[in-house]
C-alpha cells in the first residue's frame, strides 16, 4: 500500500517548525541576508557567455575542443554531403542508424548505405550495431558545449546513445547562448507537452572510475561530431 | 563504547597509517582540486550562486509537501506509477513484486545512493533476480562484493593492477594496465546486458516539480541506456530532491558538476517524465517512481538540522574533510559517508550507535566551505554531539567537564595547572610513548612540544611592570 497520506501528514506537521533561512545563519563573519524572494535569473552568476553569434560559436568550439566533441561548421549541404562522406569513408561505415528529419534524411541520401530508421519499433540489434546514430536536435548551448535532444527531436531515446558514434546535425539558429536560454526554448516548442525523455549531452560519454584517469566511451558513443549548418 | 564505534576507531587507525591508501587518495582528488577550481572559476560569482542555490533548496524543502504532490499529479497525469514508501523495506517490497509481475529476470541498475541506502540489489538478488550495477565503479565494487567507497567515485581506492586482477579472476579477461582496456572490457560485458535486461533501475538527481520530470546525471551514459532500452524502468528517489522548476536545473547542473566531478557539466542530464508516450518510438512501456521516506521526515521535524535535506550529493564536502582524506569511505560503515553521512547517520539509524561520527571532526569547517548549497555540515556535528551528551552522557565524563570548567574559570588554577605541568614534564621521558603516558594518545605518532617555565602572560606583565 502506498503510504502517501501518511508521508505528508508528517511532512505537514514537521514543517509547523519554521527553519531559519540559509545565509541568515551561517556563521561568524558570514552574514550574507537571503534574497527577498527567491531567485529566478541566474545568468549574473553562471560562466559568462558573448551576445553575438560569432562569440557563441567561438565558445562552443573552445568547448568542444576540451570535452573532445568534433564541432565543425559547414557552409551549406554541399560542404556537409562532402564530409560526411569523408567521414563514412574514414570510419568505414557500413550501416548508419537515423530518424526522419530535413536534415537526416538529406543525410541519409547523401551516404546512400543501409539504414535503420528508429521512427517506429525497431530492433534494439540492429540498432546496436550499426556503425554511427546520425540526428536532429533541439538546441546547442555555448556555455557548457552541450547538445539538446528530445525522443521527438532525435529519434527517440536510444538511437543519440548506443550506436558508438553520435553525429548530430543542428543549424546555426539553435546554437543558444545557455542554460536558461536552452530551457526556455523548451518550453517554447513543447509547452506543458514534454517529451517523455529529454537530455543535454555534454560531450562523448566518459568516465575516470580507473585511477581518475579519463577514458571516453564507458557505455554511450566513444565520439560525438556536430555539424553545425 | 558499541562495536560500530569499536570497528570505526579501529580500521581508522589502521587506514591512517597507511601509506598507500593516503597516496591513492591523493593521486585520485589532487586531480579532482585542480580541475574543481579552475571550473568555478568559470562562473561569474560562484559564492552567489551558492546563496542562490541554498535559497531554491529551502524554498523547496520548506514547502515539500505543495511541491511533492505538483511533482506527483504531473507525473502521473502521462501515465507513471507513484509509490509512496515510509521505510527502505516497503520500497524494496514493492519493487521486488513489480519484478514478479511483469516476471523480470535480469536487472540493470544506473548508480543510485537510495538504492544502497535501502539494500535494494540485495532484495531483488534474494527473489531470485539477476541485478548488475552498470556506473564503472560501481561495476567495479560489485564485483569486489564491497560497498562503494565514495558517493560520487565508488572505485576511488583501487589501483588499475587491482582492477585488472578482479576481472581476470571474475570475467576471465586477460590482464592489462591499461585503463582504457579495462574500461572496454567493462563495455562489452555491460553492452549485452542493457540489450537483454526486462527492467532498469536508476536513482535521481533532482524531482522538478513544475514538469514531474525526474533529472540524472551521469557520466558514462549508463542512466540513459538503463531508461532506454528495458520494457520497466524503476527510480527510487528521496522525497527531499525536489526542485521547483525546470529552469532551476540551468543553476543545479552546472554546480553539482563542478563542485562534485570537476566538471562544466557532466555528460548527460537526462530529464524523464514519463513512459513511452503515444507516437514514441522507443522507451519503457512502464515508469514506476517509488518516493522514499526512510526517516527523511524525522529529519525535516528538526528544524535547526532540516538544511541537511537540501544535499544534491555531489560529494565536495567528503573531497575536501581531512578524516574522510585519512580514513577512507568504508570505515564509516555507512551508506553516506564523509561529513554529510556523519551528520545523517544519527537522523538515520539512531544517534546512540552512530554518535561517534559526530566527534570524526577536527570542526576545520571546510566541508561548509566546499559545500555548494550552503549546509552549514560543521555546526551539525556541533549540533549532534550536543545532543549525544543530552541523550546519553556517563557520569564520569560529566563529572570531568564539571572539573575542567572550574580550572577554565579561575585563573589561578590555570596557572598552578601550568606550573605543575612544566615541573611534570621533565619526568615525562620515563613514560613517554608508552601505555602509562598520560599523553599517550598525542604522543604515540607526534612528538609532545614542551611547556614554557615562563607563559606569554608573565612575559606580558614584566614588559608592562
Ligand atoms: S552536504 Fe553539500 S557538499 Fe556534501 S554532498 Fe551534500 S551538497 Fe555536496
Amino acid at each position: 500500500m502506498s503510504e502517501r497520506e501518511p508521508i505528508l501528514g508528517r511532512i505537514r506537521e514537521a514543517l509547523r517548525a519554521a527553519a531559519p533561512k540559509p545565509g541568515l545563519l551561517s556563521g561568524p563573519g558570514q552574514r550574507v541576508p537571503a534574497h527577498e524572494k527567491r531567485p529566478t535569473d541566474f545568468r549574473p552568476w553562471l560562466p559568462a557567455v558573448g551576445e553575438s553569434f560569432d562569440e557563441r560559436a567561438a565558445l562552443f568550439a573552445k568547448n568542444s575542443a576540451e570535452l573532445k566533441t568534433d564541432f565543425q561548421l559547414v557552409a551549406d549541404r554541399a560542404e556537409l554531403q562532402t564530409k560526411l562522406v569523408a567521414l563514412a569513408h574514414a570510419e568505414g561505415w557500413k550501416k548508419i542508424a537515423t530518424h526522419a528529419g530535413d536534415l537526416t534524411n538529406f543525410a541519409f541520401a547523401a551516404l546512400g548505405m543501409p539504414v535503420v530508421r528508429t521512427d517506429s519499433r525497431y530492433d534494439v540489434n540492429e540498432l546496436e550495431s550499426s556503425d554511427a546514430g546520425i540526428t536532429e536536435c533541439d538546441a546547442l548551448v555555448a556555455q557548457t558545449g552541450s547538445v539538446v535532444v528530445t525522443t521527438r527531436s532525435a529519434g527517440g531515446r536510444a538511437l543519440s546513445v548506443l550506436p558508438p558514434h553520435h553525429v548530430v546535425l543542428a543549424r546555426r539558429d539553435q546554437l543558444l547562448r545557455d542554460l536558461p536560454a536552452a530551457f526556455a526554448a523548451l518550453k517554447r516548442q513543447y509547452g506543458s507537452d514534454y517529451p517523455s525523455m529529454m537530455c543535454l549531452i555534454t560531450g562523448p560519454s566518459r568516465t575516470g572510475d580507473i585511477e581518475r584517469i579519463l577514458v571516453l566511451g564507458a557505455h554511450g558513443p566513444k565520439k560525438l561530431t556536430i555539424f553545425c549548418l | 563504547m558499541s562495536t560500530v564505534a569499536q570497528t570505526f576507531k579501529e580500521t581508522a587507525r589502521r587506514l591512517t597509517r597507511d601509506l598507500r591508501h593516503r597516496e591513492l587518495i591523493q593521486n585520485a582528488l589532487g586531480k579532482y582540486y585542480v580541475g574543481r577550481d579552475e571550473k568555478k572559476a568559470r562562473f561569474q560569482n560562484w559564492q552567489e550562486a551558492r546563496q542562490a542555490a541554498a535559497e531554491i533548496k529551502w524554498d523547496a524543502v520548506n514547502h515539500l509537501d505543495k511541491y511533492l504532490e505538483e511533482f506527483v499529479s504531473k507525473l502521473e497525469a502521462r501515465g507513471t506509477k507513484v509509490f509512496w514508501a515510509s521505510t527502505g523495506q516497503q520500497a524494496c517490497d514493492y519493487i521486488v513484486e513489480v519484478a514478479k509481475k511483469r516476471n523480470v529476470r535480469s536487472i540493470v541498475k544506473s548508480k543510485a545512493m537510495t538504492g544502497e541506502e535501502i539494500h535494494l540489489a540485495q532484495a531483488l538478488e534474494k527473489s531470485g533476480v539477476e541485478v548488475v550495477e552498470t556506473d564503472l565503479g560501481e561495476y567495479i565494487v560489485q564485483l569486489r562484493e564491497e560497498p562503494p567507497y565514495h558517493i560520487v567515485f565508488p572505485a576511488m581506492h583501487l589501483t588499475r593492477h587491482e582492477i585488472s586482477d578482479l576481472f581476470t579472476k571474475k570475467l576471465g579477461t586477460a590482464p592489462t594496465d591499461n585503463p582504457e582496456e579495462l574500461t572496454m572490457i567493462a563495455r562489452r560485458t555491460l553492452r549485452k546486458k542493457y540489450c537483454a535486461a526486462d527492467m532498469g533501475i536508476s536513482g535521481a538527481n533532482f524531482a522538478v516539480a513544475e514538469t514531474g520530470m525526474i533529472s540524472l546525471t551521469t557520466n558514462e551514459g549508463n542512466g540513459r541506456l538503463s531508461t532506454s532500452l528495458p520494457k520497466v524502468h524503476v527510480a527510487v528517489i528521496g522525497i527531499e530532491k525536489v526542485l521547483p522548476t525546470l529552469d532551476d536545473l540551468a543553476l543545479f547542473l552546472p554546480m553539482l558538476a563542478t563542485a562534485g566531478a570537476a566538471q562544466a557539466v557532466s555528460c548527460y542530464n537526462t530529464f524523464i517524465g514519463g513512459p513511452r508516450q503515444d507516437g514514441e518510438s522507443d522507451g519503457p512501456e512502464e515508469f514506476h517512481v517509488v518516493l522514499l521516506d526512510n526517516g527523511r521526515t524525522r529529519l525535516l521535524a528538526d528544524a535547526e538540522q532540516r538544511d541537511t535535506l537540501h544535499c544534491i550529493r555531489c560529494g565536495a564536502c567528503l573531497n575536501v574533510c581531512p578524516i574522510y582524506k585519512n580514513i577512507g569511505g568504508h570505515t564509516y560503515g555507512t551508506t553516506y559517508m564523509g561529513p554529510i553521512g556523519s551528520v545523517l547517520t544519527p537522523h538515520l539509524r539512531g544517534l546512540k550507535e552512530w554518535k561517534h561520527l559526530s566527534f570524526a571532526s577536527s570542526l576545520c569547517g571546510a566541508c561548509t566551505e566546499a559545500c555548494p548549497v550552503k549546509i552549514d555540515l560543521h555546526h551539525h556535528l556541533l549540533q549532534n554531539r550536543r545532543n549525544a551528551i543530552r541523550c546519553a552522557s556517563p557520569w564520569w565524563e560529566k563529572l570531568i567537564f564539571k572539573g575542567f570548567v572550574t580550572l577554565m574559570n579561575h585563573p589561578a588554577f590555570y596557572r598552578l595547572g601550568v606550573k605543575l605541568g612544566w615541573f611534570g614534564q621533565k619526568f615525562h621521558w620515563l613514560v613517554k610513548g608508552t601505555r602509562l603516558d598520560p599523553m599517550y594518545a598525542w604522543t604515540q605518532s607526534r612528538e609532545a612540544p614542551p611547556l614554557a617555565l615562563h607563559t606569554f602572560k608573565d612575559y606580558w606583565r614584566r614588559k608592562k611592570s
